[in-house]
């Protein structure tokens, strides 16, 4: 699990000793987060984002368990609740914007985390498994903060849960029995809100177990680096504390910084107005939308638009609709097939022009273009912008990946990753 | 990392092959006794005898395979043991999900408000009202002649979802068009049911959440919904001016 010049964890304080004889728990803590575990010495400011994502499922957890003391989960008094805990309960406000805001920051940070795995290539060999581990993190994050947004029963909570769970109906046959099933329904309803709770209440933790499996996992072949060299010796490495707890630390305060300046002075430009009125099942608001961080697949559901069908004979093969859920499920599920995708095997984009090039003028314009185009009304002028993003958003992984990693020439790796940092080549290998 | 993974590695494999074909011997022991037991005993008794020993021989020396014991040929009576108890304790397990899944389908008291009865007298040609069925809105409009006779002029094979309107209302209630009031996209209310909501390029409704028209029929036009508006199955006027609507 680690490297053979890994500081051992030998405790001096006599209680330490006792209670590692029996449970070695600060041992594990030692190898996996301590200065027992080697990390590459050139990490940058974008190797912080892991951590920060996982402080965030902290403040989100924290500030989680004081909302459900004060929420409660009925359609008639779940809003009033909110207000409630607005209004009366001490500091509530506090903690009730400090978890509106922590669910922004948290995706803020893992889609940083994300794409930084994407130029870095951490989703290659030997890493997958970190990458899967990831994506079923994300999934997870998604349905938490989906079913979280339906709890303040606002118009745009009831809108979305009604949309989102009509996303199901798209399937042939056993579409609508699904759609009720999830409800308990025929519309979102109390049954919908109290199950809702019951899961977003779980699914924290189901994220925090999968969080260690996800670290376990990339404990195993070691972090990666920018250079995406592999380590070849002790000097390639240094312990993760205290060089990168100093260093996480550091990540840790200006990440906070942000987060309580959003959470004090503008609590609400993340959110939407709408819901802020009591959810009306009689009467849809003009535009919905679902919270920013879904944006882009919401632009990826939308622009479906026409039937996929036989030309002249009228038969439909698959609807709009249906093409539309499965677009958007696809986006994601695509991710998981990423690190057979790309079969360059050079890691980081540093040393990959051509990636380089596409990753930074196709794909972050693309999500960025979707992400605007999914707060836009369907108008055409949209709807077709949204065509194009998501049809490249798709040929980038799907065509252009797999090409550009066969016709593409990389550039020269250094010789390891000490030679990147000091220009001078690593002392005869300690390893 | 490159020292580490090699030492690990050769040190763990043969254990690991080890562990894997301890079962498949067994299994393999097994299942072949059970079938050819009947045929082969007088048959061939040596070749069935040649052939079990193989898979155990297999097995890396130094690794505890089990002695195989003097019963070996017959199906041992733990096997039986093992498969039924395993059986059993899967069927459990199984019946245990249906309660688990089942309680988070519509309830009874959710089913139980599937009727209602609606006093339609007051609404006059070209009005429609909002009412409540299922915890859903529907929509009940009293057409107009000019919106009948749009609705009848539409080529329905030109439809994506071909329907007269005639299919769509009670016989000789034409004028009186109930429907759902949820998109068949993704559940938005259309507009046009209200008095000054706008009722779309088809004069019927129009969904603002992604653009659907639908005409006075309440069909789909344009956009993205794939149905019309669904018709609810049981309506029955019990008078000129009672509908009951599930």
């Amino acid at each position: 699990m680690s490297f053979p010049w890994a500081n051992q964890y030998k405790p001096k304080n006599p209680v330490m000793q006792w209670v590692d004889e029996r449970l070695p728990l600060p041992r594990l803590v030692y190898n996996a987060t301590g200065a027992g575990y080697p990390v590459p010495r050139n990490l940058n400011y974008f190797w912080n984002f892991g951590v920060l994502s996982g402080a965030a499922l902290v403040i989100q957890i924290i500030t989680g368990i004081v909302l459900a003391m004060h929420y409660y989960a009925s359609v008639d008094g779940a809003f009033n609740s909110v207000e409630h805990i607005m209004r009366n309960v001490n500091s509530g406000w506090l903690i009730r914007y400090a978890h509106m805001n922590g669910a922004s920051f948290f995706f803020i940070v893992v889609y940083i985390h994300i794409f930084r795995g994407l130029f870095y290539g951490s989703y290659k060999a030997p890493r997958e498994m970190a990458w899967l581990l990831g994506v079923v993190i994300y999934l997870l994050m998604m349905a938490t903060g989906f079913m979280g947004y339906v709890l303040p029963w606002g118009q745009m909570s009831y809108w979305g849960a009604q949309v989102i769970t009509g996303f199901f109906s798209a399937i042939p046959i056993v579409g609508e029995p699904l759609r009720q099933w999830l409800l308990g329904g025929f519309a979102p309803d109390q049954a919908t809100l109290s199950r809702f709770f019951s899961l977003h209440y779980l699914l924290p933790f189901v994220i925090a177990g999968v969080i260690i499996l996800h670290i376990w996992s990339i404990h195993i072949p070691g972090s990666s680096n920018p250079t995406g060299v592999s380590v070849k010796g002790e000097e390639d490495t240094v312990p993760f504390h205290p060089y990168y707890t100093a260093k996480d630390g550091f990540g840790l305060g200006v990440f906070l910084i942000f987060f309580v300046i959003m959470a004090f002075f503008l609590p609400n430009a993340m959110g939407h107005p709408d819901n802020y009125i009591q959810a009306n099942p009689l009467s849809t608001p003009a535009h919905i939308v679902p919270e920013w961080y879904y944006l882009p697949f919401y632009a990826i559901l939308k622009a479906f638009t026409v039937d996929f069908a036989i030309p002249f004979t009228g038969i439909v093969i698959m609807p709009a609709k249906l093409m539309g859920v499965l677009a958007l499920f696809g986006s994601i599920l695509l991710l998981f097939f990423l690190p057979w995708l790309d079969t360059s095997p050079v890691r980081s984009g540093h040393y990959r022009p051509l990636f380089r090039k596409f990753f930074w003028f196709g794909l972050i314009p693309t999500v960025l273009v979707l992400g605007v185009c999914g707060a836009m009304p369907a108008e055409p002028m949209w709807v077709m912008l949204s065509q194009i993003a998501s049809a490249y958003y798709f040929a980038h992984f799907l065509i252009i990946l797999p090409i550009v990693s066969r016709i593409e020439k990389p550039l020269p790796l250094p010789g390891s990753i000490t030679e990147a940092v000091t220009g001078k080549p690593l002392k005869a290998a300690t390893a | 990392m490159a020292t580490s993974k090699k030492s690990g590695g050769s040190a763990k494999k043969p254990a690991k092959k080890a562990a894997a074909k301890k079962p498949a011997a067994k299994k393999a022991a097994v299942k072949k006794t059970s079938a050819k037991k009947a045929a082969s005993k007088k048959a061939a008794p040596k070749k069935v005898a040649v052939k079990k020993a193989a898979p155990v021989k297999a097995a890396p020396a130094g690794v505890a395979v089990g002695e195989p014991h003097p019963g070996a040929q017959e199906p041992r009576r733990r096997d039986f043991i093992n498969i039924a108890a395993v059986s059993f304790a899967g069927v459990g397990a199984a019946t245990v999900v249906i309660p688990l899944v089942s309680q988070m389908s519509a309830s009874a008291d959710v089913l139980a408000l599937s009727s209602i009865e609606v006093d339609v007298s007051a609404i006059e040609p070209g009005q429609s009202i909002k009412t409540v069925w299922r915890k859903q809105p529907i929509f009940i409009r009293n057409l107009t002649d000019k919106e009948i006779a749009e609705a009848n002029d539409v080529d329905v094979s030109s439809l994506r979802d071909p329907q007269t309107l005639e299919e769509r209302t009670q016989p000789g209630k034409e004028n009186w068009l109930i429907t759902l009031g949820v998109c068949t996209h993704l559940g938005c209310v259309p507009l046009g049911a209200a008095a000054g909501e706008i009722k779309g390029e088809y004069g019927g409704y129009f969904c603002p959440c992604h653009g659907s028209q639908f005409d006075t029929a309440a069909r789909i036009r344009k956009g993205p919904a794939p149905t019309n508006l669904e018709v609810p199955e049981e309506i029955t006027f019990k008078s000129d001016t009672i509908v009951q609507i599930g």
